[in-house]
C-alpha cells in the first residue's frame, strides 16, 4: 500500500480489521489509528496508535528511521484509541520530548505514569521547525476533548486534524481518491453524528478559523486522508455543524404487542410525501450508531415507546439517552405511544423531546391498548405535518439553523 | 448571583466561587468575567455558557 503523504512524511499507524465495538459505537467497516512521521533534519511522530499496536508502529518508524532520530512526538489529542500507545512509544524514543498543549499534560499524567518524559508545552500560534518543515499548533477545545489540537505544516499545506473529518473505515487504502466516495462520506457522516455532534458550534468556530489555512492535504486520526475531496468533507461539516436538515422525516419506536407499531406505520404512511424521505426504525432491529446518524440531518423526529411498568420501554430510555448526550438541535419532535392502565411511555418521550428543546408542535398521542381507526388518522395527519415542515425547514437555511451556531 | 454552565463540557461558574486559579475573584458575576475568560475545564469561550436552568 501507498502511505507516502508527501515526501518524507508516511503513514505509520494500524488497521484495526476486526473492531466491531468502540466504546460502544458499531463499527461496522473496522477502523484505523492513524499515526505518521515527518522524517527531517529534526523528526517528529504525529500521534500514536492503541496500546496493543504500541510495537506495531515502533516496527514502522524503525523501517524508515533511527529510533534515536525522532525528536518530538505530538499528542493532539490523550483519548486511548491514540495515546494508549504513549508509555511504549516514549520508552522506546531516546531522545524523544512529548508535545502537547496544557490541558492534554494534564490529562496524559491522569491516564499514564508520565514521570520521566520529556515534555514540551505548546499553545495556539506556537511552532517547532524540524528543519525544511515547521509544525504549527492550533488549539480545537471541545473537538472533541478540552484538550484536542490540530497539527499543520505549513510548507506541505498539510493539517493533522485529529479526529475531526476521520472515519472509522478498514481499508489497505490510504487516501481518499483510492475508495469509494459514498463509503467515505457514509462513515465520515456516521462517525460525525457519534462522535463529534455535540459540538457543532465548535466545529463551526474550528471551520472559520481553518478558513485562513491553505489545505492541500488532511490527515485525520482515522480512516483515509483527504487530497481529493476536500472540499466535499468540509461542507459536510459546515452543514452538519449547522444542524441544516434534509427534508426527512423519522419515525423511531419501540413496541411490545404492535400497538405503537401500528401507529408507527400509520405516521410513517402520512409522512411518505413527494420530496420528502420518510424512513421507519424499530429500535430493536436497528442500533444507537446508525439511529443517531440518521436523526443528525433529520428535520422531523416521530418517537414513540408503548407504556412498559409505567414508563419507556428500557431501549428506547437508551436511544433518548443517547440522543439527548449528543444534543442534536433545530428539530421537530412529536411523541406517541400506546398504554394499558397506566400512561407513562410517550409521557417520558415528550420530556426528553422538550429537555433537547426541540420544536414539539403538539401533545403526546397515546393509544390505550390498540389505536382505534380515529387514532390511526390522526397518525397519519401527523404525519403529514411532520413532512410538510420537514419541507420547510429544509429549504430554509434559517428555520433548520435557528437554534445553531446563533450567539 | 446567576450560575451559568459550559454547553459543551457542563462545567458551571457559581460567582460566589469565582475562579481563583485563573485570577477571578469570589463574587465575580459572570457578566464581569473578562471577555477573554475561558471555561476552565475545556477552554470554550464565554459565549459557549448559558444559563442554569
Ligand atoms: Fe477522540
Ligand atoms: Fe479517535
Ligand atoms: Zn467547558
Amino acid at each position: 500500500m501507498n502511505r507516502t503523504l508527501r515526501e518524507n512524511i508516511d503513514w505509520v499507524g494500524h488497521v484495526d480489521w476486526t473492531v466491531r465495538d468502540f466504546h460502544g459505537y458499531d463499527t461496522a467497516r473496522g477502523a484505523t489509528y492513524n499515526a505518521y512521521l515527518v522524517r527531517d533534519d529534526q523528526t517528529a511522530l504525529i500521534d500514536a496508535v492503541k496500546a496493543p499496536y504500541a510495537d506495531e508502529l515502533l516496527g514502522s518508524i524503525a523501517a524508515l528511521t533511527d529510533l534515536s532520530g525522532v525528536k518530538f512526538v505530538v499528542c493532539n489529542h490523550a483519548e486511548p484509541d491514540h495515546a494508549g500507545g504513549l508509555p511504549r512509544v516514549m520508552a522506546a524514543l531516546p531522545n524523544a520530548a512529548l508535545v502537547c498543549d496544557k490541558k492534554c499534560a494534564t490529562a496524559l499524567s491522569q491516564h499514564h505514569d508520565t514521570t520521566g518524559w520529556k515534555m514540551r508545552i505548546v499553545a495556539t500560534g506556537d511552532t517547532i521547525s524540524l528543519g525544511r518543515r515547521t509544525l504549527q499548533f492550533l488549539e480545537t477545545p471541545m473537538v472533541h476533548w478540552p484538550e484536542s489540537m490540530f497539527t499543520y505544516v505549513p510548507e506541505e499545506k498539510l493539517l493533522f486534524s485529529m479526529d475531526a473529518f476521520g472515519q472509522h473505515y478498514a481499508t489497505s487504502q490510504r487516501f481518499d481518491d483510492e475508495v469509494p466516495l459514498g463509503t467515505v462520506m457514509e462513515e465520515a457522516k456516521i462517525y460525525y453524528a457519534n462522535i463529534v455532534m455535540p459540538f457543532g458550534k465548535q466545529v463551526a468556530a474550528l471551520l472559520k478559523k481553518t478558513a485562513g489555512l491553505d489545505i492541500g492535504m488532511i490527515a485525520p486520526a482515522h480512516g483515509v486522508i483527504w487530497r481529493k475531496h476536500i472540499p466535499v468533507i468540509l461542507e459536510a461539516y459546515q452543514n452538519w455543524a449547522d444542524c441544516r436538515p434534509k427534508p426527512k422525516v423519522l419515525v423511531i419506536y419501540d413496541t411490545m404487542w404492535d400497538s405503537t407499531g401500528r401507529m408507527a406505520r400509520a405516521i410513517l404512511a402520512g409522512a411518505s410525501q413527494p420530496g420528502v424521505e420518510a424512513q421507519l426504525i424499530h429500535i430493536r432491529h436497528s442500533s444507537l450508531t446508525r439511529i443517531a446518524t440518521e436523526v443528525l440531518d433529520a428535520a422531523a423526529v416521530a418517537f414513540g415507546s408503548s407504556t412498559l411498568n409505567q414508563g419507556l420501554m428500557p431501549m428506547a430510555g437508551a436511544v433518548l439517552t443517547y440522543l439527548k448526550g449528543l444534543r442534536p438541535v433545530g428539530k421537530v419532535g412529536f411523541a406517541f405511544g400506546s398504554h394499558g392502565w397506566s400512561g407513562g411511555g410517550p409521557e417520558a418521550v415528550n420530556e426528553y423531546l422538550r429537555a433537547m428543546k426541540w420544536e414539539v408542535p403538539r401533545e403526546p398521542l397515546k393509544a390505550q391498548y390498540r389505536p382505534t381507526p380515529n387514532v390511526l388518522d390522526e397518525c397519519r395527519a401527523v404525519g403529514g405535518m411532520l413532512a410538510e415542515k420537514a419541507r420547510e425547514m429544509a429549504a430554509d437555511r434559517k428555520v433548520g439553523g435557528r437554534q445553531c451556531n446563533e450567539p | 448571583m446567576k450560575k451559568y454552565v459550559c454547553e459543551p463540557c457542563g462545567y458551571v461558574y457559581d460567582p460566589e466561587e469565582g475562579d481563583p486559579e485563573n485570577g477571578i475573584d469570589a463574587g465575580t458575576p459572570f457578566e464581569k468575567l473578562p471577555d477573554d475568560w475561558v471555561c476552565p475545564v475545556c477552554g470554550v469561550g464565554k459565549d459557549e455558557f448559558s444559563l442554569e436552568e
